[in-house]
């Protein structure tokens, strides 16, 4: 096995060498002789389809156009965002709280784009954070992150957050068993004994989307990779791939690869649903934040959740069955029908395609191989529909083109792989530049594939752009899959490091895109709603500062009898009511972020000052021809200094007495 | 595994040329935004007001109305004196201009700076673009009468 192991190795190191050393003469112009008209979106003219990337280790969402390539915009999620103030103003803080506290940081993985009836919805996006497990639902309205769970009994959440076809749950379940949030110093040797798998079903209120764990399913400690659901005829399952069923603890790159083959787990969350009603499950202590984001007080709130419901499989027979699939499998993918289950073994010769009818036969038959961990394992052969044939190196990943194909990624040899769901040939293969992780067809996960293109997000860059120093952006392509041939058309650089990505016709989401906030809505507690709401109130050392924007002034703008030791809050609302009329708002020397308030809008900016002295203030968002003139003075006096709270814009001062002096 | 990687890399090196050429052109005219969409939302300017007309005495629920609308989204801007702040003072603007004139300016900032002299010269003079501040039509025409009010009618 090490010696097989070896000689991937050894694979991928010649192919670094041929990366660098002897890439392919024509790499530069394998590409369609049309590609730049199909590409080509003419100014002012709109893309015909949104792509939603996963920022990866930048912890955000972005979003592309398609074909053109374009970014239109970063969504900050799980990261900080100095650059409007995500996770810097009072109103965004509690959505980076969890369980430890405020964490400004995370690694998101995975898109899910709502669905109903299989089809894309284009109401939310959720992405998961995979360092410190949650999951977060996106407004495709505002474009904004609307909520944050955080998920107890987890490490590494890493599969998911997949959805079912109706959006019925969001699923997130461990890469890194851990034991039981409350039961957890005991020796990291007794992995087998006491560390568990733990796969969350999130589920999700229809008309709000508000997000709560409906149950939790205690499963041996193994590593959940990637997930889907089950849909049309196998909608009521959930697939998720399996690796580590060697449960080893350390070196896993070895210990974790001594198998041949590994598992889907198939879920019938159904029933797990019947045995919750049958009273079946297990209220226990947990931990775990819970943020939701109020668009009508522009505030978001966290609330700590101390208990969390779970199954345990033992307890609850047929509720969840193994099915071998060579050699630890990482993507899991179910086809437009519901009937195939695509299983990528990243170290496989081949790609096994399970069939769902199959399977529930050897279910009804007890086709069993034995157990694991008292959970019983599926005869390969009886779950088995087929396998594709030396497909590549490294299959990671699946989507369908809607015309009875499916794409495989592969990592190892650097390819997008098309071959035929029903009779597992391959028709064609492409390389990419170099060795794609996800892949993303629009519509590709749902029932109904658009099928026109196909995106490819690399992990290697190399050669692709003008050198930028070490680090360079990471690379997608994107190739015409509308014809037998998959043709290469643009390549992309993006930000972050893309690992899941969904592509959604724009129709879906443009028509509902929000452009103002309506300032009659805003019910944040500090509004100032028109000038004359305009005040400073001083609360012991606190000082509220109801400020208004409106190009292009501040009131107030100049403010006097702030003292050392007070925390001042700005509270600034956006007067305006037109589309893209931001301002921004910054003070000097203030140790925090600027944050970008939107029109109709109230956000806060805290405010400690450290020293005597005037601090100007300013508007940081080009907002009109009088922008440069958008500013006004803080003066801050010593502590226990008795210049009065004064505040004021546009007061023309009296004449000093010592001017006339001067003039006479 | 040596092979395969030969194979692979075989792959590599083909390229893939000549194809249908329909791309950019046919996307213009599929026009896959629809302008509808984009114009017929609330927060976009409505359509031109034509005609307003006025009655006396002053409808008092449009003015109490139309000065509540002030406080949030007008005042500021405009004082009610004739004084010039970021635009101009309030006071006899009902004998300078037309209803029509004034609602127009309220619902369709962006045709009356596009064609309007008057309003073309309020820009040179004030330098800000009047912000649209998504009034509806029956708001504006309260905005008028609230500025009647302010000019003395009663």
């Amino acid at each position: 096995m090490q010696l097989r192991s070896l000689s991937i190795f050894a694979a991928v190191a010649a192919l670094g060498i041929s990366l660098t050393g002897c890439k392919p003469k024509d790499a530069g112009s394998a590409i369609a002789s049309d590609a730049a008209e199909k590409v080509y979106v003419a100014p002012g003219k709109h893309d015909e389809f949104y792509n939603f990337l996963s920022g990866g280790f930048n912890g955000q969402m972005s979003v592309y156009g398609i074909p053109s390539g374009r970014m239109l915009k970063i969504i900050p999620v799980f990261s900080v965002f100095p650059e409007n103030g995500w996770g810097y103003s009072e109103e965004t803080k509690p959505m980076l709280n969890t369980s430890h506290g405020f964490i400004p940081w995370d690694d998101l993985h995975h898109i899910s784009l709502s669905q109903t009836k299989g089809e894309h919805d284009g109401r939310w996006a959720f992405g998961n954070a995979n360092n410190t497990p949650r999951v977060a639902r996106i407004s495709l309205s505002t474009f904004r992150t609307e909520e944050i769970l955080e998920l107890p009994n987890s490490g590494g959440n890493h599969s998911s957050p997949f959805i079912t076809e109706n959006t019925e749950y969001v699923v997130a379940s461990t890469r890194f068993s851990v034991p039981p949030d409350n039961q957890g110093d005991v020796p990291i040797s007794t992995f087998k004994k006491n560390f568990k798998g733990y796969i969350s079903f999130i589920s999700v209120e229809p008309k709000t989307g508000r997000l709560s764990i409906k149950f939790q399913l205690k499963m041996p400690g193994i590593s959940f990779d990637l997930a889907r659901a089950g849909k049309g005829k196998s909608h009521g399952w959930f697939f998720f791939s399996c690796y580590n069923t060697e449960q080893a603890s350390t070196l896993l790159e070895v210990n974790a690869s001594q198998k041949d083959k590994d598992f889907i787990l198939a879920v019938n969350w159904k029933k797990a649903e019947e045995y919750l009603k049958q009273g079946k499950g297990k209220i226990v202590p947990a931990k775990y934040a819970h943020n939701v984001y109020d668009e009508s007080t522009h505030s978001a709130n966290s609330t700590i959740i101390n208990e969390v419901m779970t199954l345990d499989p033992k307890e609850c027979p047929d509720l969840v069955y193994f099915m071998p699939c060579p050699k630890s499998p990482h993507g899991c993918d179910v086809d437009p029908t519901g009937e195939f289950i695509v299983g990528s073994g990243k170290l496989a010769a081949v790609i096994p395609v399970f069939s769902f009818d199959k399977i529930l036969k050897a279910i009804a038959s007890k086709s069993y191989d034995g157990n694991f961990d008292g959970i019983p394992v599926l005869k390969y052969e009886s779950v088995l529909y087929g396998e594709v044939q030396k497909p590549g190196l490294g299959p990671l990943h699946t989507e369908f083109d809607g015309r009875g194909n499916a794409i495989t990624s592969f990592f190892v040899s650097s390819e997008l792989v098309k071959w035929n769901i029903k009779d597992l040939k391959v028709l064609d293969r492409v390389p990419t530049y170099y060795s794609p992780g996800h892949l993303s067809i629009p519509g590709g996960p749902t029932s109904k594939p658009h099928g026109k293109y196909v995106i490819a997000y690399n992990k290697i860059t190399k050669d692709r752009y003008l050198p930028t120093g070490p680090e360079l952006a990471q690379s997608a392509q994107l190739y015409d899959i509308s014809g037998d041939k998959m043709k290469l058309l643009l390549d992309f650089p993006t930000v972050g490091e893309p690992h899941y990505a969904e592509a959604i016709p724009a129709a879906l989401i443009e028509k509902n895109s929000k452009k103002i906030f309506k300032i009659e809505d805003n019910h944040h507690k500090y509004a100032a709603k028109g000038e004359k709401e305009a005040k400073v109130v001083r609360e012991g050392n606190k000082v509220h500062v109801y400020m208004t924007a409106i190009r292009s002034h501040f009131t107030p703008d100049n403010i006097e009898g702030i003292r050392l030791g007070d925390e001042v809050y700005f509270h600034l609302t956006n007067l305006e009511q037109d589309w893209d009329v931001p301002h921004g708002f910054a003070v000097k020397g203030s140790n925090n972020a600027e944050i970008l308030i939107m029109p109709g809008e109230t956000q806060t900016l805290k405010w400690v000052p450290d020293r005597v002295g005037i601090v100007p203030i300013y508007c940081t968002d080009f907002c009109s021809a009088l922008h440069q003139e958008m500013q006004g003075y803080v003066r801050v006096s010593p502590a226990g200094s008795t210049v009065p709270l004064t505040f004021s814009t546009g007061k023309v001062n009296p004449p000093d007495p010592a001017d006339k002096v001067v003039k006479k | 595994m040596k092979k395969t990687v030969t194979l692979v890399l075989l792959a590599l090196s083909v390229g893939w040329y000549g194809c249908s050429s329909d791309g950019a052109k046919q996307r213009a005219e599929e026009a896959p935004t629809d302008p509808a969409a984009a114009v017929s939302q609330e927060e976009i300017h409505g359509t031109e007001v034509k005609e307003v007309v006025l009655s006396s005495p002053l409808d008092g629920a449009m003015v109490k109305q139309g000065k509540g609308i002030y406080d949030v989204k007008c005042g500021s801007c405009h004082r009610l004196d004739e004084t010039k702040l970021v635009g101009p003072g309030w006071k006899g603007v009902t004998s300078r201009r037309k209803p029509e004139w004034i609602m127009n300016m309220i619902l369709n900032v962006d045709m009356m700076l596009g064609k309007d002299a008057e309003a073309q010269k309020l820009l040179e003079l004030c330098l800000v673009r009047m912000p649209n501040q998504n009034l509806s039509e029956a708001e504006a025409r309260s905005m008028v009468e609230f500025m009647r009010s302010n000019d003395g009618e009663k």
